[in-house]
């Protein structure tokens, strides 16, 4: 705890303190995948501290709108506050523009959200999913200062080494050389990948586990969501 | 209270502790006079709170008898761990928020879950500014036949849970409180519950003492329990009489 | 310092190299811990051992059915947290020590001199052996439970837990353990501390093992509790069909592998000429 060079040279007395660190790791793991129609935003309940599970259910998404939804791993402190600060905007506009708040403006939210912080930052890995103007599912990834990407699929959180090379694997037919048709993944096909590359990772990791929120996007049906249950060990 | 945008000297003194001089406005950088565990359980016809009577100064059992059991309003309770005169400061900050409302005379009083609220954005704030309230805080109310029970950390993590428990309470009391806990718990019953917790908890902990308070929030209201010493077990054979039954040493 | 290999113990020749590459930024490999949920409790005649399984390095689960109830002589086991490496090879070691003293002296070995020769070994090292364990077993003068602890120092105790678990399932023991228990009443109350641990603790997990110690008898019971058995797989699974992996060029070699030797004398083949 001590460290010598947190002793002030100024002060040879007792001011042994140690500086507070404002961060924490909670851990968690979100995957988001697009499809066709659809969209697939999870996020693992589990809020992890050290060697100790605090509470198993913890709510790791926000609902931005009935068509874009944000997933955030890391501390969760910051999680929270993050999705307040960004359902907060999004309401304002859309009470102000009276219109929906698109999948490209709510990444470009978050992004200007998390860069704001740069020098005191979120310490929060975001994916963000939903349906653009055309109804078709797509998602971004995000590291914690807001630098993104819009790709089919992504997975943050500390099974991210886990999980994101299955899911590069299998959707995007990476290392699969002489098999490169991309195919359409049906909205039960994805979400049977996705259960299945959640329950992988909770084998391996020990930050995963417990439940996973499944939230699904699609037209017809807005945001529905559905509790996945993960091992509890 | 306002935010600030951290500016490079902000920044230089995270880093750099030296320089703490630029804000000499600091409070809790290491606790000094601390409460340990608190623990709760949500039950059906309320919720329980429970913590014990001492408020140890480094490893020194200071003040035996201090209180760590809060009435807020009258659905509403509040239970802390940590540094105390931060928890002493939260009380200020709540009785100026509850005697607010009351001005207003518009029959408005904090719910439960908005208490919870607001202490997780205080704490967030502050930890925010790198000068934190050094508690954690476990929130417990009873309203419309609902229970609520929710924990805030010196990060302002915020968080509710049917069972909840803080400082060395999370690796001594979780597992107890989880294996108890059923959705049709009485309030009776989940007093029993965390006197069991409180008795491990005094066996194996420290900075703990076997005398406690415990709170309720329910349908008739918010009571605070007086001070009461918890029974103990020291006789086990093994325990009077530890050695060897051949070689008489503890080997 | 190659001179003393025969005397025994560790080698320390690369120590200084070593902390010179660490000084100059050297990454140093982690070893495998098993952040642990280990107990042992004692009952009417004999003791009950149990541990988790799952091993672990940093957030990582190494081996989700690992065994840490190691054995030290028929009637003496020894439970293991800490450096996997450090218990395994400690307990075997002890336990070979005593399997010489046994056919040496003809005698049954004694819980007591196993905690002797453990917590000497142990206290020599420092604690830079990181073994904590939970010895149990029964001897001529009945059951013994004991722990030790990295350091060398022991204790005798009627229930004990270790590990990274040891406080979720202490916190079973203390609200449960009574006096002169029945086997099977010991056997649950075991169960129940070590799933405390497997379930409250993210370094344990798994299944629970059990191994039952009475007078003349051992019981190992490996995988007594299996509560963690994997809940979805794809239906579909996964498929790659052939030529997923593309060939980039292909040399064909003859196969020596079945060819018989044309050295060996015993051979009634004839030259395998293609």
């Amino acid at each position: 705890m001590y460290n010598k060079q947190h002793l002030d040279p100024h002060d040879d007395t007792s001011a042994q303190r140690p500086d507070f660190m404002p961060y924490q790791n909670n851990g968690g793991t979100v995957v988001a995948m697009g499809g066709e129609d659809y969209c697939i935003v999870a996020a693992t309940t589990r809020l992890g501290l050290g060697f100790a599970i605090p509470t198993r259910n913890v709510c790791r998404y926000a609902i931005l709108n009935d068509r874009v939804v944000l997933a955030t791993a890391g501390m969760y402190a910051d999680t929270v506050a993050l999705h307040k600060v960004v359902t907060a905007r999004v309401k304002v506009y859309q009470q102000q523009q009276e219109k929906p708040f698109g999948l490209f403006s709510a990444a470009q939210l978050l992004s200007n959200t998390l860069y704001y912080r740069r020098f005191f930052p979120y310490y929060t890995f975001n994916v963000l999913g939903g349906l653009d103007q055309d109804g078709q599912g797509f998602v971004y990834g995000f590291d914690a200062i807001g630098s993104g990407e819009k790709v089919k699929v992504v997975c943050n959180g500390t099974a991210q080494a886990l999980i994101q090379p299955i899911l590069d694997n299998q959707v995007e037919k990476k290392q699969q050389y002489e098999n490169k048709q991309i195919e359409k993944w049906s909205l039960q096909e994805a979400l049977d990948l996705v259960k299945d590359v959640f329950t992988s990772a909770g084998e391996r990791d020990i930050y995963t586990g417990d439940a996973v929120d499944i939230c699904t996007v699609t037209k017809q049906r807005g945001v529905v969501v559905e509790t996945f249950p993960l091992k509890k060990d | 209270m306002q935010l600030r945008i951290p500016s490079a000297a902000v920044k230089a003194q995270y880093v750099d502790p030296t320089q703490v001089v630029v804000d000499p406005v600091r409070h809790t950088t290491s606790p000094l006079v601390t409460g340990g565990s608190v623990v709760g359980i949500r039950c059906c016809d309320g919720v329980v709170i429970a913590a014990d009577t001492l408020a140890s100064y480094g490893s020194m059992a200071r003040f035996q008898n201090l209180s760590r059991l809060v009435k807020v309003t009258d659905n509403c309770l509040l239970g802390g761990g940590g540094e105390i005169s931060d928890f002493q400061e939260i009380q200020r900050l709540l009785e100026n928020l509850i005697t607010k409302d009351f001005c207003f005379n518009d029959e408005h009083t904090q719910s439960p879950r908005s208490v919870h609220q607001y202490l997780g954005r205080v704490l967030y704030a502050q930890r925010s500014r790198l000068n934190p309230l050094w508690n954690s805080l476990l929130v417990g109310g009873y309203t419309a036949g609902q229970s609520f029970l929710g924990m805030v950390d010196l990060y302002g993590t915020t968080f509710e849970s049917e069972v909840l428990a803080t400082g060395f309470g999370v690796l001594l009391g979780l597992p107890l409180l989880r294996k108890a806990y059923r959705p049709d718990l009485t309030v009776q019953e989940g007093i029993k519950v965390v006197e069991d917790v409180y008795r491990v908890l005094f066996y194996r902990d420290a900075r703990s003492i076997n005398r406690i308070q415990v709170a309720t929030a329910t349908e008739a209201g918010v009571t605070i329990s007086e001070p009461y010493s918890l029974e103990t077990k020291w006789d086990f054979k093994g325990f009077v009489n530890p050695r060897s039954p051949y070689d008489e040493s503890t080997w | 310092m190659s001179q003393l290999q025969g005397f025994g113990g560790f080698q320390f020749d690369l120590l200084e190299r070593n902390e010179k590459l660490k000084e100059k930024g050297y990454q140093v490999p982690t070893a495998r811990k098993t952040g642990t949920t280990i107990v042992g409790v004692v009952f009417q005649d004999g003791v009950v051992l149990g541990a988790d399984t799952r091993a672990t390095s940093d957030t990582t689960v190494f081996d989700k059915n690992c065994e840490k109830i190691h054995y030290i002589a028929p009637n003496i086991y020894c439970c293991g947290a800490g450096t996997a490496a450090d218990t395994e090879n400690t307990t075997a070691l002890i336990s070979s020590q005593l399997k010489l003293h046994r056919l040496n002296s003809g005698r049954e070995s004694r819980v007591t001199t196993a905690l002797t020769l453990l917590k000497r070994m142990l206290f020599r090292y420092q604690g830079y052996v990181s073994a904590a364990l939970v010895l149990g077993g029964v001897d001529f003068y009945g059951p013994h439970l004991y722990t030790v602890y990295p350091h060398g120092s022991t204790d005798r105790l009627p229930f004990v837990t270790m590990g990274s678990g040891s406080l979720a399932a202490m916190s079973v023991f203390e609200s449960k353990y009574k006096d002169d228990m029945s086997r099977a009443e010991a056997e649950q109350l075991v169960y129940e501390a070590i799933s405390a641990g497997i379930f409250n603790d993210l370094g344990s997990g798994g299944n629970v093992d059990l191994c039952v110690i009475t007078r003349g008898h051992t019981e190992y019971m490996r995988g007594y509790a299996k509560e963690n058995e994997r809940l979805f797989r794809k239906p579909q699974g996964y498929s790659f069909p052939v030529g997923t992996t593309s060939i980039l060029s292909s040399i064909f070699e003859k196969s020596l592998a079945h060819t018989p030797s044309v050295t060996d004398p015993e051979s009634s083949f004839s030259m395998a000429v293609d």
